[in-house]
């Protein structure tokens, strides 16, 4: 089984279907959250559905709206089921503190190359080293 | 993280279960970012508009707020961002009654626990600006690179959550740039033309916050041939943090951590280094204008509009008429003195609104689009365009004269 080890995580180990792209997360930039997908045209999941899936992106963007956005998202269920990412920012960790949402970054491979898209995996944030797993 | 007797009191529960939350939210942030202890913070800047917290922010809030005051009250001056409408306002926007119902909900509940309601994104212009070296806990992302950049204070973006724990414990993780070590530079830009106006500086901005790429990028700019005024520095930050989700920058010779290029370049090390120059600022602007011939409305905010810039588009509106929606979105500090002085009238009998502690984009932007049949926008602020294509606009980036005469020719935009 290849796994790929994680600098920081928090919240449970959740399984999904890898939702992946080269490029940023910010709740309020880049989401249509009523209709659960990435709304901004230029984003390279532009139309995708995100609910559900384990998203790997890049880095964080944007603003710090995303800190009450994820709690609002998961209060409603139109959520993703975790949030990989290779770079964070203070708000995602914020966000996923209040919204006890599943979250890990920073690795030593650029983790949006590593993982196809649509793979099956595993993120594990509750053992001593936080890990994304391919099932 | 290391607690003082203090912060494990609180932990314990022994100050009220409002700081418990709070203390165990900020240890749960500390440790995923690195951060060894606590740091005191003065001020506290809480950004929660109801478009961001929902339904059930604003319940989490009420909960809160129904605890006894003495265990409900933040410790330090803590004040709000901007809210998600301008109450006098609300019906020309067309937002819905649960909108404004929603906002005075989490106004209720903020006022309860204890925050001070500015509405505001131009603190640093309008309210106490931060001094170089003082530990604040801010919230908006224009805020915080502002006084980090330019007062040389100490921040990291603190979410809602976060900010508004930091008002309740008086202290924030020691992480990020609250560490000397974070506040060197990472990548250096060599700017070849110093921006002429506002709408320019955002480009500059937009354009910076691209090569940067992510939180922990501290760019310095090395080439800016005057020192910008405060509304220029708010452009330029405001887009450089919307774009690169960047908190700090440096500009050699003006910003006070950062008078010589070694103060924050250090010695014997090669940093990433860009060129940028005025065809790469003009060439972010057209990419925006691409296909547009037209708006339908035209948009001043994000920031919110200093006093000096209300009197800026009440000088060019003189004697002209807005045929299509055009809104100047300002704080409630400012906005008093703009009618007092004549400036909101002037605004206004050219067909303007002026509009007050709420700001653009945090105003349920969507929902007012679909009402008022918007779909195309003017704006000069480089930050705002960026944010609103995900609302489903298609946004031009144009001067405040452009967008001012495009406003008074049906929305045609001139060639």
């Amino acid at each position: 089984m290849t796994v790929f080890f994680a600098a920081a995580g928090m919240g449970q180990r959740v399984r999904g279907r890898a939702l992946v792209a080269k490029d940023g997360f910010s709740a309020r930039y880049d989401l249509d959250r009523v209709r659960g997908v990435f709304s901004r045209p230029q984003h390279k999941l532009a139309g995708e559905s995100y609910v559900g899936r384990v998203l790997i992106l890049d880095a964080a963007k944007g603003g710090v709206a995303t800190a009450w956005m994820l709690y609002e998202m998961k209060a409603r269920g139109v959520m993703p089921a975790a949030l990989v990412l290779n770079a964070v920012n203070p708000i995602m960790a914020q966000g996923a503190a209040l919204a006890d949402f599943t979250m890990i970054s920073g690795f030593d491979v650029d983790i949006t190359l590593a993982v196809r898209n649509g793979a099956e995996v595993e993120v594990d944030p509750t053992g001593e080293r936080p890990c994304l797993r391919l099932v | 993280m290391r607690l003082t007797q203090e912060e494990m009191a609180m932990q314990a529960g022994d100050h009220g279960p409002a700081v418990q939350w709070a203390i165990d939210h900020q240890i749960r942030v500390g440790r995923y970012l690195g951060a060894e202890d606590f740091v005191p913070v003065s001020q506290a800047h809480i950004m929660a508009d109801t478009e961001s917290l929902g339904l059930a922010g604003v319940e989490w809030l009420e909960r809160m707020a129904a605890l006894p005051a003495p265990q409900r009250r933040v410790r330090i001056p803590t004040i709000s961002d901007p809210r998600g409408t301008d109450f006098a306002a609300a019906h020309r926007l067309k937002q819905a009654s649960w909108m404004i119902d929603l906002e005075q909900r989490a106004i209720t509940a903020f006022e309860a626990l204890g925050v001070l309601m500015t509405n505001t994104c131009i603190n640093y212009q309008t309210i106490m600006p931060p001094v170089r070296g003082e530990h604040v806990a801010y919230g908006d992302t224009g805020v915080v690179i502002y006084s980090n950049s330019v007062c040389g204070a100490r921040s990291n973006f603190e979410g809602g959550p976060s900010a508004l724990s930091a008002g309740l414990t008086g202290r924030t993780p020691r992480y990020g740039f609250h560490l000397d070590a974070r506040r060197a530079a990472t990548l250096v830009i060599d700017v070849s033309f110093t921006p002429r106006d506002l709408g320019d500086w955002g480009a500059l901005g937009g354009i910076v916050g691209r090569l940067a790429g992510d939180y922990w990028q501290v760019p310095a700019l090395v080439g800016i041939d005057r020192v910008p005024g405060s509304d220029e520095m708010k452009h330029f930050g405001a887009a450089l943090a919307s774009y690169g989700s960047v908190a700090l920058f440096h500009m050699v010779g003006v910003t006070p951590e950062a008078q010589r290029a070694d103060d924050v370049i250090r010695a014997g090390q090669t940093l990433r280094r860009y060129a940028v120059g005025e065809a790469d600022i003009r060439a972010l602007q057209a990419s925006y204008r691409e296909g547009i011939d037209k708006v339908d409305v035209v948009v001043f905010s994000a920031p919110q509009l200093s006093l000096v810039e209300m009197g800026q588009l009440a000088d060019m509106l003189d004697g002209r008429r807005a045929t299509i929606p055009l809104f100047a979105v300002t704080s409630p500090q400012v906005k008093p003195d703009a009618d007092r002085m004549g400036l909101t009238a002037r605004i206004e009998a050219a067909g303007g609104l002026v509009l007050s502690g709420m700001c653009f984009y945090q105003s349920y932007a969507r929902e007012m689009a679909e009402a008022n049949g918007w779909q195309r926008l003017a704006t000069n602020s480089a930050k705002l365009t960026n944010i609103l294509g995900g609302y489903g606009y298609r946004p031009a980036l144009l001067s405040m004269e452009a967008c001012v005469a495009a406003a008074c020719a049906d929305g045609k935009l001139a060639s």
